[in-house]
């Protein structure tokens, strides 16, 4: 378990008060857009900035805590902090760098081997070299496998892709989805991406200008209304997870099995039966009164109406309900007249396939 | 090519400079460790005494050094009492003068070198487990070596040059004292001293030289092995 309850003000007269407890498993996004005091938050728990007030622990160990006045330091967090910039020592070689932190790591009772984690990021052919020598995406590799070798008790990742280019970070992102797969180390995980945390995390708390204004599982997080205006209107939707049903080689299409129903999207590449989050976001949702005839939608879904919440400027909030699932649809607050849109009403919802692509179901689930 | 005196002038010199330099730069490393990160009252205060030599003519340099250090000096009876350590006439009271003189060169190149050290990769040495120490020696001074270095050539390079504060403090007694500058000066008060004072000038200039290109020489090597452009 990690608890954070913390609050600190800066001169500049910004302000942060979060408060979460989130299981010492699985990666806990720390989502909002620059300013919002995602990093803060992590820099808080490695001990690099002192919260004005609060209280940090980690797994029962007590980092900071400004009642009993325990304000642990950096080096006795034993937190494995992955920079954005990645912050590799350039008069260290690759190996140098790695066992920086394995040397200093008091022997622990879990013990992250360094073959094991050269061979998770992939990382054996640069030993030699030295950090300038490195990609953008390599520095990063080696940057986490150095933190995993510090024995942490956490990693804490500073927006670890930011710096890099879509290549880049289609690089890296398997790389520490194994991570969570493989070292069930719990991991605090700063992004402003969508895609990131839809893709990596199992919870999430959302942060805007220094105010945690959400916190939950990814699922439930990403439909709440006090969302909206941290994501954008429209890139809010429902993240579902599913289970891949079946392939069809033919058209290059996938079946994904979810509470509620079936979601045909363009093929994933991954085995039958394997989990997988598809995001389905609520402008790509048209709903209609009876069964559409003659449409190229893929994906028809009888569902009922749950909730109708008007919006300001054109735009109306639906909730669906299909079976156990639920879907959201951004529609027209004149559609909502027009099909008299009511909680309880049976209506058609249709996702166009292609609006889910495999870019937003990623590896996971709800393991933790 | 030279004659036994000007050799014993020539040793002297390089004895002066390496010991002044040896024994002046963990107290450069020191100091300029804390003109740049320390926290403390008096700051400014040092931060000009250490620069003072620069500025003040070297006679008075020399000068301030007999009166503190000297036989008589407040400082000097108690070195000659207590550890019978005697600096005025002496070798070791060359190499004083020329370390007090090189200081503030020397701490100068280090702590520019010391500000230019990615403070980012001391705290995450510290996220790894390094204590403060531990990342001081880990960390800042392998990233700081350039300046070290380069400040212990600039250092040595002064030392060899020093004059003023040297024949003030401990006066011109060949064997002793008298290092390649004051041996230049004696030369040209010496009937017939132009041919050595011109030889002693050609080892001059060949051993500021040398350190000038061994300084860029390393700098070369260290940038090329850091990364840096």
């Amino acid at each position: 378990m990690i608890e954070i309850d913390i609050r600190l003000a800066r001169p500049g007269g910004f302000a942060l008060e979060a408060c979460f407890a989130t299981p010492g498993s699985g990666i806990t996004a720390l989502f909002g857009r620059s300013g919002a005091g995602k990093t803060t938050i992590i820099q808080a728990v490695a001990g690099v900035v002192r919260p004005d007030a609060g209280r940090i622990a980690v797994e029962g160990e007590v980092f900071f805590d400004s009642e009993r006045g325990i304000d642990l330091p950096i080096e006795a967090r034993r937190t494995g902090y992955v920079f954005q910039d990645a912050r590799l020592f350039p008069h260290l070689t690759v190996e140098g760098n790695l066992r920086y932190g394995e040397r200093r790591a008091r022997i622990v009772a879990r013990r992250i081997g360094f073959d094991a984690v050269v061979e998770l990021l992939g990382i054996g052919h640069l030993l030699a070299r030295r950090p300038h020598t490195l990609s953008g995406g390599e520095r990063q590799r080696v940057a986490i496998g150095r933190a995993l070798l510090a024995q942490p008790r956490l990693l804490l990742m500073d927006e670890p892709l930011a710096a890099l280019d879509e290549a880049r970070k289609a690089e890296i992102l398997p790389y520490v989805e194994r991570l969570r797969g493989e070292m069930g180390l719990p991991v605090l995980y700063v992004s402003h991406s969508v895609d990131e945390v839809m893709r990596l995390a199992d919870r999430i708390a959302v942060l805007r200008e220094g105010r945690q204004v959400a916190f939950g599982t990814v699922g439930e997080v990403m439909a709440l209304p006090e969302v909206v205006p941290v994501i954008g209107r429209l890139d809010i939707g429902r993240v579902l997870d599913c289970v891949v049903a079946r392939h069809d080689g033919d058209y290059a299409l996938s079946d994904l099995a979810f509470p509620g129903g079936t979601l045909r999207v363009p093929q994933v590449d991954l085995p039958v039966g394997a989990p997988v989050r598809a995001r389905v976001r609520s402008r790509d949702v048209a709903l209609a009164l009876s069964k559409p005839q003659d449409v190229s939608m893929l994906n028809l879904f009888p569902a009922s109406v749950e909730e109708v919440r008007l919006q300001e400027g054109p735009y109306a909030d639906v909730t669906l309900a299909l079976g156990e699932g639920r879907l959201s649809s951004t529609v027209t607050r004149e559609s909502v007249e027009r099909l008299g849109l009511r909680p309880g009403l049976p209506v058609w919802a249709m996702v166009k396939s292609v609006a889910v692509d495999s870019r937003h179901a990623g590896f996971g689930g709800p393991n933790s | 090519m030279l004659t036994p005196e000007e050799w014993t002038a020539v040793l002297l010199s390089l004895k002066v400079a390496f010991w002044a330099t040896f024994w002046s730069l963990p107290v450069a490393v020191a100091t300029a460790w804390l003109l740049a990160r320390g926290r403390f009252p008096g700051r400014g205060l040092l931060d000009g005494l250490v620069y003072l030599p620069l500025v003040l003519p070297k006679v008075v340099v020399g000068y301030l050094l007999l009166i503190s250090l000297g036989a008589r000096g407040f400082i000097g009876q108690y070195l000659d009492a207590w550890f019978g350590i005697k600096l005025i006439f002496t070798t070791a009271g060359a190499t004083v003068a020329a370390a007090v003189v090189s200081f503030p060169l020397t701490v100068n190149a280090i702590r520019l070198a010391l500000e230019a050290v990615d403070r980012g990769l001391e705290v995450a040495a510290r996220t790894l487990g390094a204590s403060r120490i531990d990342v001081f020696f880990s960390v800042t001074l392998p990233l700081m070596l350039p300046g070290i270095l380069s400040g212990a050539l600039l250092a040595i390079a002064s030392a060899l040059g020093e004059f003023g504060a040297t024949i003030t403090f401990v006066s011109n007694i060949e064997g002793q004292t008298r290092t390649i500058p004051l041996a230049i000066y004696s030369a040209t008060h010496m009937p017939d001293g132009d041919a050595m004072a011109l030889r002693l000038t050609v080892v001059s200039i060949l051993l500021a030289l040398g350190a000038l290109l061994l300084a860029s020489l390393v700098d070369r090597r260290i940038r090329a092995l850091l990364g840096r452009a």
